[in-house]
């Protein structure tokens, strides 16, 4: 039931787009038409369903005041948390450029429809948002971090399918020229925060 | 020497990070709802962005093309964890406030824009020139929005009361979807002065 809580939480409640704005940068350039914005998600969902758990083990097992225990009594004190910017993108470029390499060996047809978006992610903020707010979590069994991961991948997910349909709509529609583009993106994905700010008073 | 003057100028109003390229967005919205949070934060933002320019600069010319991104995120990174350490040491409490969005400076695309655009094919100084005043571009509308969203939300700029009691604080404004239409706003207005800029 405490996963189904926080599978549900991480979606709607704590939206990465809507509640704190992660993603921001290639949510707003990359949801022009449907297609894309689908790939975009389905791949962010992936990387952060692997590199979530990854860094926390490396966080639970290394970087926390007093990880390092397991080494002996010695290390019992050791506080490597000033590490954890670096480990965790070090993690996070290795895995998508590790990914990048595999699906253009063995799908390459996966490669042509994803490719340009794959290296894009390295530098997706809803990644590594995502192992800095798993830190400030303290979850305690690999199962949490991989429910946390899923939920808030579709929830990323479900935010730019939704503004690539909106916008695939807008382009017909009559806007004032300096409004056109990016200004009425950005009221557009307001008023969607606003919608989605009805789940906040949530509780499961 | 008209060539340094345009790289810096750029930056700040023709092609301003936030309002123009869009890059950058996330880390910027969040830190807004008060003026203090986002002076730090631009301030930071300033600095990483201006001294990981100025480095990756200097190793241009021996970072193998392939592994690029790697090597530029991990002089970012070193960059954003000397400024935290800083900010932990010597401003706590708006660490804290800023939580996660610290970090988040690594994935900022205005630092790793301008080191992929500009650091990496031009001569150390005016990269960090470069660096310095995109941080500044992005800097300026984050406090820009943050004034609004203060001085509307909770009357008060800095943490000092300057609207009267009368005025009954907007509490829509501090909630997270105001900043976007906020910047939606400002966007017009930029590009109803530039209509160079407006889109087709």
């Amino acid at each position: 039931m405490e996963y189904v809580s926080l599978f549900v939480k991480s979606i709607f409640v704590d939206n990465m787009i809507f509640a704190y704005f992660l993603g921001m940068c290639s949510y707003l350039a990359v949801s022009k038409n449907v297609k894309t914005a689908n790939g975009l998600g389905l791949a962010v969902i992936f990387v952060l369903l692997f590199t979530l758990p990854i860094n926390w083990a490396l966080n639970t097992f290394v970087l926390q005041p007093g990880a390092l225990k397991w080494l002996g009594p010695n290390f019992a004190d050791v506080d490597l948390s000033f590490l954890s910017f670096i480990i965790f993108i070090a993690v996070i470029a290795a895995f998508t450029q590790l990914v990048e390499m595999i699906v253009e060996k063995y799908l390459p047809s996966l490669y042509s429809s994803l490719g340009i978006y794959l290296p894009l992610i390295a530098v997706n903020c809803a990644i590594l948002g995502g192992s800095l707010f798993m830190q400030q979590r303290d979850f305690t069994n690999l199962a949490e971090p991989v429910v946390y991961a899923l939920g808030s991948g579709i929830g990323w997910y479900l935010a730019i399918v939704a503004l690539a349909a909106i916008r695939e709509k807008l382009a017909y529609s009559n806007v004032p020229a300096a409004l056109k583009g990016t200004g009425i993106t950005f009221i557009t994905v307001g008023l969607m925060g606003m919608a989605f700010m009805i789940f906040m008073g949530i509780q499961l | 020497m008209a060539n340094l003057k345009e790289t810096i100028l750029n930056p700040i109003l023709k092609g301003n990070p936030i309002t123009v390229l869009v890059l950058g967005i996330c880390s910027s919205l969040a830190v807004t709802v008060q003026l203090k949070g986002a002076c730090v934060m631009a301030l930071s933002v300033i600095a990483v962005c201006g001294l990981s320019s100025l480095i990756v600069s200097l190793l241009r010319n021996t970072i193998p093309n392939r592994v690029r991104i790697i090597v530029q995120l991990v002089v970012v990174a070193l960059m954003v964890i000397l400024v935290d350490q800083f900010l932990k040491a010597y401003a706590y409490a708006v660490d804290k406030q800023l939580s996660v969005y610290i970090g988040l400076i690594i994935t900022n695309c205005i630092v790793m824009g301008r080191i992929e655009a500009f650091a990496l094919g031009n001569k150390p100084i005016p990269s960090l020139l470069d660096g310095l005043a995109n941080g500044f571009g992005y800097g300026l509308i984050l406090v820009v929005v943050a004034f609004f969203r203060e001085l509307l939300g909770s009357g008060t700029l800095f943490g000092f009361q300057v609207l009267p009691d009368a005025y009954i604080p907007n509490n829509l404004v501090i909630l997270p979807p105001f900043a976007l239409i906020l910047l939606g706003c400002i966007i017009w207005a930029h590009r109803a002065f530039d209509k160079e800029l407006q889109e087709k």
